[in-house]
């Protein structure tokens, strides 16, 4: 028992080494800059000037709009999934979101490079850039590697996230709600949004701060799809950059010591960032559904 | 309009939304498949794809040997790290854990499968590549079995919960000790469960890039040992995309779809053996 203890106490051992060492790597940088480092948006490595801050925007806007368009899509799904009734047509869609999450992150990017971002370029950003580019949002000149490519593929990934812990979320409200609301004479729809909705609301939006989280993280698929460039624009159709995607691409190349440790400096906000959101996430599904929903 | 039939229209239309919401979340799984098979199948249809190594752009007969290899090497060695580890703390939790500290270790492990996979890319960079200087096929297996590990935990307790109590207090009653009961009845009861997510973790590894970028690194040459950078898969179509050469990118869907594969075939099969599961622990 003693030893299958120690075994299983490795995993919160390993979480704690993991943001240990990598605060060890980012001290160069973290005694050069200091707070300044999260504020600054000068990232010049010929000239050792390292900030934070368009990686953070690119972070957050990339992941807050994946989010937007996944929460009703997959919400929709999990509401679908849970209903009892066409076992068939549900078993097939449950089983088609589960593959959606089991493929790799670079099978998204290439896909996303070559088939879905040309055909946004030629279909989408262009033809809206050319109509409304005065509004600053919309801005042109629409590039195909763009914050909206990235996030539309980032809202793909997050979608069974979201989708299989909102349908555990929305099974665990107590059927008795839902007939006592059906003999009222509520009909279906009223039965979901005023009932069962509410009731699950503490979960979903759980299940969404858990998105969010993985959206926070991802890694390659974005950096094939962002454009990789460390400026704070506000078009969509611009490139942008975020803390995942500029440690894989700078990282290697990275020389010197400041360079590295700037680079994992950031690597150490994403994993702090990433360990709130999720702490905060699981603490809230968990209150709804029990442990074994995020399993 | 009366007061009922708008509530009807509205139910309808709430209705088709969500229908169409559930039928959206399967187009992108559709066309990432497609176009996958269509254009990473030229590349497997040729022999050399399987048993060549990289060659200069432009000289025919290249092939992803080398990296086929590695990920076979640095998912194994990480499945070696990371299974029993896991097994041993998923029955951990189920049949030992004290409340408690069973709920901690969940949510540990939780994290550990929210946690970015570049930053445990960069830890283990900070681990094994920093102190030794050299990228190596070992670093790169270490920082899988660190995603592969909480997956197994999970899924082992996940299976080691639907064995039924009657099992271990028949056990306990025939005098076993509680360590053989949980090794000798109830492991074996979760054999397939146990399994199942195993092969679903081995699954996710092999499809994984960012990890094994600063530790696995790459390698254009054929090595089968894990002291040398070694190449896999995931940085084939990751580096190979990124390139302005049709036959790299010809290449990269290739093992694109090979990843592809590997992951449909395993989370398929899984599917079946987690049937099997339930229906054994419905016997028991």
């Amino acid at each position: 028992m003693v030893i299958t203890t120690a075994v299983a106490l490795l995993v919160p051992l390993v979480v704690i080494v993991i943001v240990l060492l990598l605060a060890g790597g980012a001290q160069p940088a973290i005694q050069q800059f200091g707070a300044h480092f999260l504020l600054s948006s000068a990232w010049n490595p010929v000239k050792q000037q390292f900030g934070a801050e368009p990686f953070i925007y690119g972070t957050l806007v990339t992941s807050v709009l994946a989010l937007a368009m996944a929460l009703p899509v997959g919400v929709g799904t999990a509401v679908f999934l849970a209903e009892p009734s066409l076992p068939r047509i549900r078993g097939t869609i449950g089983i088609g979101v589960e593959l959606l999450a089991a493929i790799p992150s670079v099978v998204y990017g290439i896909w996303g490079l070559y088939v879905f971002a040309p055909w946004l370029l030629m279909h989408v950003s262009r033809p809206i850039t050319e109509r409304f580019g005065s509004v600053p949002v919309l801005a042109g000149p629409a590039r195909q590697t763009s914050v909206l490519a990235a996030s539309i593929v980032l809202a793909v990934m997050i979608l069974p996230t979201l989708a299989a812990i909102s349908r555990e979320v929305v099974r665990a409200v107590p059927s008795g709600l839902k007939e006592n609301s059906f003999a009222l004479g509520a009909t279906w729809w009223e039965t979901i949004w005023k009932v069962i909705l509410p009731a699950a609301r503490p979960g979903i939006f759980g299940a969404t701060v858990l998105a969010f989280g993985r959206a926070l993280g991802e890694t390659i698929a974005v950096t094939m799809l962002i454009g990789n460039r460390p400026q704070i624009q506000t078009s969509l159709f611009g490139p942008a950059y975020t803390l995942a995607s500029v440690i894989a691409n700078e990282f290697t190349e990275a020389t010197g010591t400041l360079y590295p440790a700037a680079l994992i400096e950031l690597g150490l906000i994403l994993m702090l960032v990433a360990l709130v959101v999720n702490l905060i996430a699981l603490l809230l599904v968990r209150s709804v559904a029990g442990e074994g929903a995020t399993r | 309009m009366s007061r009922n039939n708008r509530r009807l229209l509205a139910d309808g239309v709430a209705r088709a939304l969500v229908y169409a919401m559930a039928l959206l979340a399967l187009v992108p799984l559709s066309l990432v498949l497609l176009y996958t098979v269509v254009n990473g199948l030229p590349a497997l249809t040729h022999v050399d794809f399987f048993i060549h190594v990289e060659r200069p752009v432009g000289i025919p007969g290249a092939g992803v040997a080398h990296a086929i290899v590695g990920t076979a090497v640095m998912v194994g060695l990480a499945s070696l790290m990371s299974i029993p580890v896991g097994v041993i703390g998923g029955v951990n939790l189920v049949e030992y854990g004290r409340a408690r500290v069973a709920s901690w270790i969940r949510l540990a492990a939780d994290v550990l499968v929210g946690t970015p996979s570049i930053a445990i890319g960069l830890f283990v960079y900070a681990l094994l590549v920093a102190p030794f200087k050299h990228f190596s096929g070992f670093a790169g297996s270490v920082a899988l079995a660190v995603l592969m590990l909480p997956v197994v935990i999970r899924a082992t307790e996940g299976a080691v919960a639907l064995v039924p109590g009657g099992l271990r207090e028949a056990g306990l009653a025939l005098g076993l000790a509680r360590w053989r009961v949980a090794l000798q009845l109830v492991l074996p009861a979760a054999a397939p469960g146990v399994l199942t997510g195993a092969m679903l973790a081995v699954a996710r590894a092999a499809g994984e890039t960012a990890p094994l970028l600063f530790t696995g690194f790459g390698n254009r040459f054929f090595t089968t040992n894990p002291a040398q950078p070694m190449s896999a898969l995931p940085l084939i179509v990751y580096h190979d995309a990124l390139t302005p050469y049709p036959s790299l990118v010809e290449q990269a869907w290739g093992a694109a779809l090979m990843l592809i594969l590997l992951t449909l075939v395993v989370n398929l099969a899984s599917r079946y053996a987690l049937r099997r599961q339930i229906a054994l622990a419905g016997k028991l």
